[in-house]
């Protein structure tokens, strides 16, 4: 029986990204369903009702949640190009830094991302001494994964591209290629991958999207 | 070779409480070591430099901080026994789903409870009967949240039982009475030995938050 594959996606979405370059890495034929984030589709409420979010793997009719748990899936479910490494020590590493992406880099660009003023200065040391930790996981490695893209790689994958978006939106320089020589060097050898390169996002979108977003998050603050 | 296995928690901890019946349900020998975190060991802040938080387990020297991944590795590096994770990959991501869910949203809802009064505790009362109210309907009629077998999500979640008299008494409201199912779901799981022997006593968790609260000066 053939595999039937949905992603529900926007354009934008860095953690659907995450699903599309497994998926593209393991070579598995899928269907895209882009979702007007202003406008959910009935299929993506009645398959996501907890989070009413993107993305969501819907595989044979059967929907998976939250990007880091759908790359679980896919890795479990389709074996070609193995993106965890074998040894559970291994795994446990490269689980607890996908985490740590998602609970403590995230908040944190956010956090300079979307104020202004004091709240904005001190929010970019939290970034720094963030994506210092990070840093010191690609010393002697081209990638976190090793000598080829994989997990931990695809969960940190979002900075390569949207970086340099949030910087050019704050005017804050974050990953100056001096304090971080190797994740600057992972950005442009990631970034270099085809399945990678073929799937960013319209960087003048992108640009346009967050400052969009940064103007709507400091006026709401401004009237509380 | 003989396996060094040591876990590094306090006992209050409904993280440490996850990794503790893990552990005892295959069976692993460990040496558990109470910390105090007014005064954290050489040890901790060696083993878990980032987060210095607890709990930690400590496989033959290597450390595995974060409890549902220290759960999962458990889980992995003792496969032959007491399988934790269901094998099938599609409830497998219902598991970490889950796990991720009491993660997200159970343990922050339920801080406001103890840690808070008047309006902003209700807001953390409402969130988090809400909260166990999806995970009961998750439940299902299933004696476990994996079927038939106890496994990670039960484990993930049966700790925040031992809270619950303390969450009740601060917070003045009955969680039997919004989810009996999920109640009844608790005790079941309080007869596997594993998880009697890693939870404390209801009585002992509401005394040690009413001494945090002191400390806080929120009385």
């Amino acid at each position: 029986m053939a595999d039937v594959v949905k992603v529900f996606r926007t354009w934008s979405s860095p953690f659907a990204l995450r699903v599309i370059w497994a998926l593209q890495l393991k070579g598995v034929e899928y269907e895209t369903i882009f979702e007007d984030i202003t406008n959910k589709s009935p299929l993506l409420l009645q398959y996501n009702p907890t989070y009413k979010q993107v993305p969501v793997l819907v595989h044979n009719g059967k929907p998976i949640l939250e990007s880091l748990v759908i790359l679980e899936y896919i890795e479990e479910t389709w074996k070609e190009n193995p993106l965890l490494p074998e040894d559970p020590y291994e795994r446990a590493t490269t689980r607890f830094w996908a985490k740590f992406g998602d609970d403590k880099l995230v908040p944190s660009v956010r956090g300079v991302l979307m104020t202004q003023g004091k709240e904005q200065e001190e929010g970019i040391p939290v970034v720094i001494e963030t994506l210092k930790l990070i840093e010191e996981q690609l010393k002697g490695k081209k990638f976190f994964g090793g000598e080829t893209i994989g997990f931990l790689d695809i969960a940190l994958g979002w900075t390569a591209n949207l970086m340099c978006v949030f910087e050019e939106v704050t005017g804050i320089k974050f990953l100056d290629a001096e304090t971080f020589p190797l994740l600057s060097a992972w950005i442009e050898n990631f970034s270099d991958v085809s399945v990678i390169k073929q799937n960013w996002p319209p960087r003048d979108k992108l640009v346009l999207k967050f400052q969009a977003a940064r103007e709507k998050c400091l006026a709401e603050a401004a009237t509380k | 070779m003989s396996d060094e296995v040591v876990l590094l928690s306090i006992w209050p901890s409904m993280f440490g409480m996850r990794v503790q019946i893990a552990l005892e349900e295959k069976g692993i020998e460990y040496e558990y070591k109470e910390e105090d975190l007014a005064n954290k060991s050489t040890l901790l802040l060696k083993m878990n430099p980032i987060h210095k938080k607890v709990p930690v387990l400590i496989h033959n020297g290597k450390p595995v901080c974060e409890s549902s991944i220290a759960v999962q590795y458990i889980d992995e590096a003792w496969k032959d026994k007491f399988p934790l994770l269901p094998s099938d990959p599609y409830h497998r991501a219902q598991a970490r789903f889950w796990a991720d869910y009491i993660d997200k949203k159970m343990y922050n809802a339920s801080r406001k409870i103890w840690e808070t009064k008047g309006e902003d505790q209700e807001v953390g009362k409402k969130e988090f009967i809400e909260c166990l109210k999806v995970l009961e309907k998750a439940l299902g009629d299933n004696p476990y949240f994996g079927g038939e077998e106890f496994g990670f999500v039960d484990i993930e979640l049966v700790p925040f039982f031992s809270w619950f008299y303390a969450y009740e008494t601060c917070g003045n409201f009955s969680i039997e009475a919004e989810c009996p199912k999920l109640i009844a779901w608790a005790k079941r799981c309080m007869e596997r030995k594993s998880v009697s022997k890693s939870l404390p006593a209801a009585q002992k968790v509401y005394d040690f938050v009413l001494q945090l609260k002191k400390t806080m000066g929120l009385e």
